[in-house]
C-alpha cells in the first residue's frame, strides 16, 4: 500500500512538523517513506507545504501531482491543491481558517475547526496536531496508539508539558 | 678548515632563475637561513605563488605546494588547519598578494591564521614582463601604464602592511628592505620573528620586503637599488606597523 | 536491523563524510546546500574536526587543496554558481593529483538562475569543471541513502585513483528526507599517501605538490600518466542501475531524482502494457557506455529524461552510437518533471515504434 500526502498552509502552522512526524512514524513502522519540503524564500513566511509518501513498496518520485490526502490549513492552499487530490482521496480542512467547502463529489472532505479547537482548549499552536489526530481517525494509515507513542518518544522528557499538549491535541482531533 | 659561508640546508643545490640584481635570491636565502636556525626543515611546508617565484618549490628544501595565483594564503590555511604542528609559510609577490589574492590575504589575516607570509613588493608584475601592479607607484611607467600610473585612472597603490595592521588577527606586520647590509640584517631579524611567532602560536605574521626588478624597471642593479630608496621608501616607509599577538579572546 | 534515521539529503552527506573520516570541511553558504555547512558547523567540533567558513568559494576550494595536499580527507560543498567559482581550484587539484570531495547540490541556471532543483550542471561536472585535460569522478545519488553511501564511496575512489571526486546532487535530494542507514555501506582499502606534503620528519626527501610543467613534453607525459589512471577507473568503477530493461522496447535513461520519477512512470506505463525500462547511471563519469551499447542491441529506442535542456543525452547518443534513436525530454529552470509528463512523453514515443 502507498499513501501520498500533501500538507499545506502558512509558515508557522507546523506544516513541516506534521509531515515529518508522518514520515518518521512510517520509518519506525519499517515502511519506505519520503518527505519533500518546499524550500527557499517561501519558507521564511508565506506559504509552506510538503509532500509525504508512506509505502510498502520502493518509492519512486518523491513529488506527487495527485495526492491521496490533502491537509489544507489556509485558503490559498485549499484553492491550489484541492483540485489535484486523487479521486477517492480525502482532504482535511482547518475550517476555522478555510471558509469554503469542496464541490467535488469524488473525494471525501473532512472539515475540522482545528485552530478554533486549539484556542478553546489552551492548545494554541497545536492545530496541526489536532488535524493529525483526525487523520488517524479517518484513515487507516497508522494505528493511533502507535503514532502517539512515537510522537511522545520524540519529545525530550524534560518537556513534559509539551508531551501532554501533543497527547491532548491528538485526542481532541481523533475524537472530534 | 672552518666553513664560514655555506648554502643553507633549506635551499636546494639548484641555480636560481632570477634576473641579475633581483632581490629574490637574497630573500630566499634569508628564509632558508631562518628555517635552518629554527630547526624547522623537517616540519615546514612552503607555498609558492604564481609570479617570478613560481619555481620556489624547486629552491626550498622542504615540502612545497604550488598554489594558484593569489590563493596561497587559502592553501596555507588548509595545510595549517589540518596540521597545526607544521610550520607553514607563503612566499608571494605584489600582484599575487595584493591584487588577485586580496581577499585571501585579508581574510587569512583577520582569521589570525597562524602562518608566516613573505611578501615581495617590487611595484611591478615581473613574470609577465613589467605590467602595472597594485603597488605600482603614482607616475610609474609600466607596460600597462605607459603614460605613468594615474591616480585618476588606475587609482592609488595599496600599502599592505598599514592596511593589515588594522586587523585583530595580525600578530606582525612589518616592512623591510634588502638594499644594504644593515637592512638585510634587519630583514632577517624580522623574518625570523615571523617564523618564531608561528611557533609561539601568535597568529598571522607578514614581512613585506621592498624589492627590485632591474629588468622590468629598465635599470642596472645598482641604479635599481637607488630607485627603490628614492621612490619606494617614501611611499612605503620601512618599519613595524604591528607587533603583538592576534586577538583570540572569545569574550 | 541497523538503526535508521530520517535525514535531509544534505545532512546525510555531511554525516557520511564524517563517518568516512573526513574531519575538515571548507564551505561558503549558498542555497540549496547550506545545511551541509550548518550540519558540519554543529558536528565537527564534537568529533575533533573543523568546519571553516571561507571568505568565498574560491578560498574554500583552495583551503581544500591545502588540506588534501597534506593527505587529510577533506571536502567542500556548494551549489551551481558556487561550483563555477571553484572550477579554478578544481583544475589545480586535478593537476596536482589530489584526492578530495566536492559536492554540488545543483540549482537552476545560468547566472544567478534560481534555487530550485536542476541537473543543468551535467556538462560542467563531466566536461567543463576546470581548464585543461582533466576528469573528475562524478557520482549521482538518487536517494538520501545514496547521498550517504556515495559520499563514502567518493572518498575511497578519490584516494584510490588519486583524483578529485564530485557528488552531483540537486536541490530536491538535498532538501528531502528519507531514512538512512549509516552502517549499510562498505569501506574500501585505500593506498598510503606517500606523496603528501605533511613534513619530511627526517624520513624522506621533500615532496612537491604542483601542477606546473614548463616543458610541454613533460606536461604531456604527466597528463598521459593521469589518463592511464582515468582508463583504469573507466574499466573498473562504472556504476549504474538497470530497472526492468530485460524486455523493454523503450529504455529511459535518467540519473538522480529524475530516475525516481522515471521509475514511478514505468510502473504506470507497464500497467498500460507498454514495455519500458530504466538505465540509471550512478557514475556520470565514467559514463556507463558499455551497458548502453548492449541495450541498444535489445531495445527499440531510448528516452533521456533530465532536468535540463538536454545534456546527458549527448553521452547517451555517443554510447548508443546511432544503433537506435535517442530522444530527449526535460524540464529546466528548477521545474521537476512530473510522473504524468514522463508517462505521456513515453507513450508518444511508443506510438512511433
Amino acid at each position: 500500500m502507498t499513501t501520498t500526502m500533501i500538507f499545506a498552509g502558512s509558515g508557522g502552522q507546523g506544516i513541516q512538523f506534521s509531515g515529518k512526524q508522518m514520515a518518521k512514524t512510517g520509518m519506525y513502522m519499517d515502511k519506505n517513506v519520503t518527505f519533500l519540503p518546499s524550500y527557499g524564500p517561501e519558507m521564511r513566511g508565506g506559504t509552506s507545504n510538503c509532500t509525504v509518501i508512506v509505502s510498502d513498496e520502493e518509492i519512486g518520485s518523491p513529488s506527487v501531482s495527485n495526492p491521496d490526502l490533502l491537509i489544507a490549513m489556509n485558503l490559498p492552499s485549499f484553492d491550489k491543491f484541492e483540485p489535484a487530490v486523487k479521486a477517492g482521496g480525502t482532504i482535511f480542512c482547518d475550517s476555522t481558517l478555510i471558509d469554503k467547502k469542496s464541490a467535488r463529489e469524488d473525494i471525501k472532505a473532512v472539515y475540522i475547526p482545528a485552530t478554533g479547537l486549539a484556542n478553546e482548549n489552551g492548545l494554541a499552536g497545536f492545530a496541526n496536531v489536532i488535524i493529525l489526530g483526525k487523520i488517524l481517525k479517518e484513515t487507516c494509515i497508522f494505528d493511533y496508539e502507535a503514532f502517539t507513542n512515537f510522537l511522545v518518544s520524540s519529545i525530550p522528557a524534560t518537556k513534559a508539558a509539551l508531551i501532554e499538549k501533543n497527547k491532548k491535541a491528538l485526542e481532541l482531533g481523533y475524537n472530534y | 678548515m672552518k666553513t664560514v659561508f655555506d648554502r643553507p640546508q633549506a635551499l636546494t643545490d639548484v641555480p636560481l632563475h632570477y634576473c641579475p640584481g633581483c632581490t629574490h635570491g637574497i630573500v630566499h636565502r634569508l628564509v632558508a637561513e631562518v628555517i635552518d636556525e629554527l630547526g624547522l626543515i623537517d616540519t615546514t611546508v612552503g607555498i609558492a605563488p604564481v609570479g617570478c617565484s613560481v619555481f620556489a618549490y624547486n629552491y626550498f628544501n622542504c615540502d612545497m605546494i604550488e598554489a594558484a595565483h593569489g590563493r596561497a594564503p587559502a592553501v596555507a590555511t588548509g595545510v595549517k588547519r589540518t596540521h597545526p604542528e607544521l610550520t607553514v609559510f607563503t612566499y608571494q609577490g605584489d600582484g599575487d598578494l595584493a591584487a588577485i589574492g586580496t581577499a585571501e590575504t585579508v581574510h587569512s589575516a583577520t582569521r589570525g591564521e597562524n602562518i608566516t607570509v613573505i611578501f615581495i613588493n617590487n611595484c611591478i608584475y615581473g613574470m609577465t614582463g613589467g605590467q602595472m601592479a597594485p603597488t605600482t607607484l603614482p607616475g610609474q611607467v609600466t607596460t600597462t601604464s605607459p603614460y605613468g600610473r594615474s591616480r585618476k585612472i588606475q587609482g592609488s597603490p595599496i600599502r599592505v602592511c598599514e592596511m593589515l595592521s588594522t586587523l585583530d588577527g595580525v600578530a606582525l606586520a612589518t616592512r623591510v628592505a634588502v638594499d644594504c647590509p644593515k637592512n638585510v640584517i634587519n630583514a632577517k631579524k624580522m623574518i625570523k620573528k615571523a617564523f618564531q611567532n608561528q611557533i609561539d602560536g601568535k597568529g598571522f605574521s607578514i614581512v613585506e620586503v621592498l624589492s627590485t626588478c632591474p629588468t622590468n624597471w629598465g635599470l642596472s642593479p645598482t641604479d635599481a637599488l637607488q630607485w627603490l630608496r628614492d621612490n619606494m621608501m617614501p611611499y612605503y616607509p620601512l618599519g613595524t606597523y604591528k607587533d603583538s599577538e592576534a586577538v583570540r579572546d572569545d569574550a | 536491523m541497523a538503526k535508521k534515521v530520517l535525514m535531509k539529503g544534505n545532512e546525510a552527506i555531511a554525516e557520511a563524510a564524517i563517518a568516512s573520516g573526513c574531519l575538515h570541511f571548507f564551505g561558503y553558504p549558498i542555497t540549496p546546500q547550506t545545511e551541509i555547512s550548518e550540519y558540519m558547523a554543529k558536528r565537527m567540533p564534537k568529533v575533533g574536526g573543523l568546519c571553516l567558513q571561507a571568505e568565498s568559494e574560491v578560498a574554500a576550494i583552495n583551503m581544500l587543496m591545502g588540506a588534501a595536499a597534506t593527505g587529510s580527507r577533506a571536502m567542500t560543498s556548494s551549489s551551481s554558481p558556487g561550483i563555477a567559482l571553484k572550477s579554478e581550484g578544481i583544475s589545480y587539484i586535478a593537476g596536482c593529483d589530489l584526492p578530495c570531495l566536492i559536492v554540488n547540490v545543483q540549482r537552476g541556471g545560468p547566472g544567478l538562475g534560481g534555487i530550485q532543483p536542476s541537473q543543468s550542471d551535467y556538462y560542467q561536472a563531466t566536461r567543463g569543471v576546470g581548464h585543461g585535460d582533466l576528469r573528475l569522478i562524478v557520482l549521482a545519488p538518487s536517494s538520501v541513502q545514496e547521498m550517504a553511501s556515495l559520499t563514502a564511496e567518493a572518498f575511497d575512489l578519490a584516494d584510490i585513483y588519486r583524483m578529485p571526486a564530485m557528488l552531483l546532487a540537486d536541490g530536491a535530494l538535498g532538501q528531502m528526507m528519507e531514512p538512512v542507514d549509516f552502517e549499510a555501506f562498505p569501506k574500501r582499502e585505500t593506498p598510503e599517501k606517500t606523496w603528501a606534503t605533511n613534513g619530511m620528519h627526517g624520513k624522506r626527501a621533500k615532496n612537491i605538490v604542483n601542477s606546473l610543467y614548463i616543458d610541454p613534453n613533460v606536461l604531456e607525459n604527466t597528463v598521459r600518466e593521469r589518463y592511464e589512471r582515468y582508463a583504469l577507473l573507466e574499466e573498473n568503477e562504472v556504476k549504474y542501475e538497470e530497472y526492468m530493461t530485460d524486455d523493454a522496447d523503450i529504455v529511459l535513461v535518467a540519473f538522480g531524482i529524475t530516475a525516481r520519477i522515471c521509475k514511478s512512470a514505468i510502473t504506470e506505463l507497464r500497467e498500460a502494457g507498454i514495455k519500458v525500462g530504466l538505465l540509471r547511471p550512478i557514475t556520470l563519469w565514467p559514463f556507463p557506455k558499455k551497458v548502453l551499447g548492449e541495450l541498444a542491441d535489445k531495445t527499440k529506442a531510448f528516452l533521456s529524461v533530465e532536468m535540463s535542456m538536454g545534456q546527458m543525452v549527448d553521452d547517451v547518443k555517443l554510447a548508443v552510437n546511432g544503433k537506435k534513436p535517442v530522444h530527449f525530454f526535460g524540464r529546466t529552470g528548477g521545474v521537476i518533471p512530473s510522473v504524468e509528463e514522463v508517462v505521456s512523453e513515453t507513450k508518444k514515443l511508443a506510438e512511433t515504434l
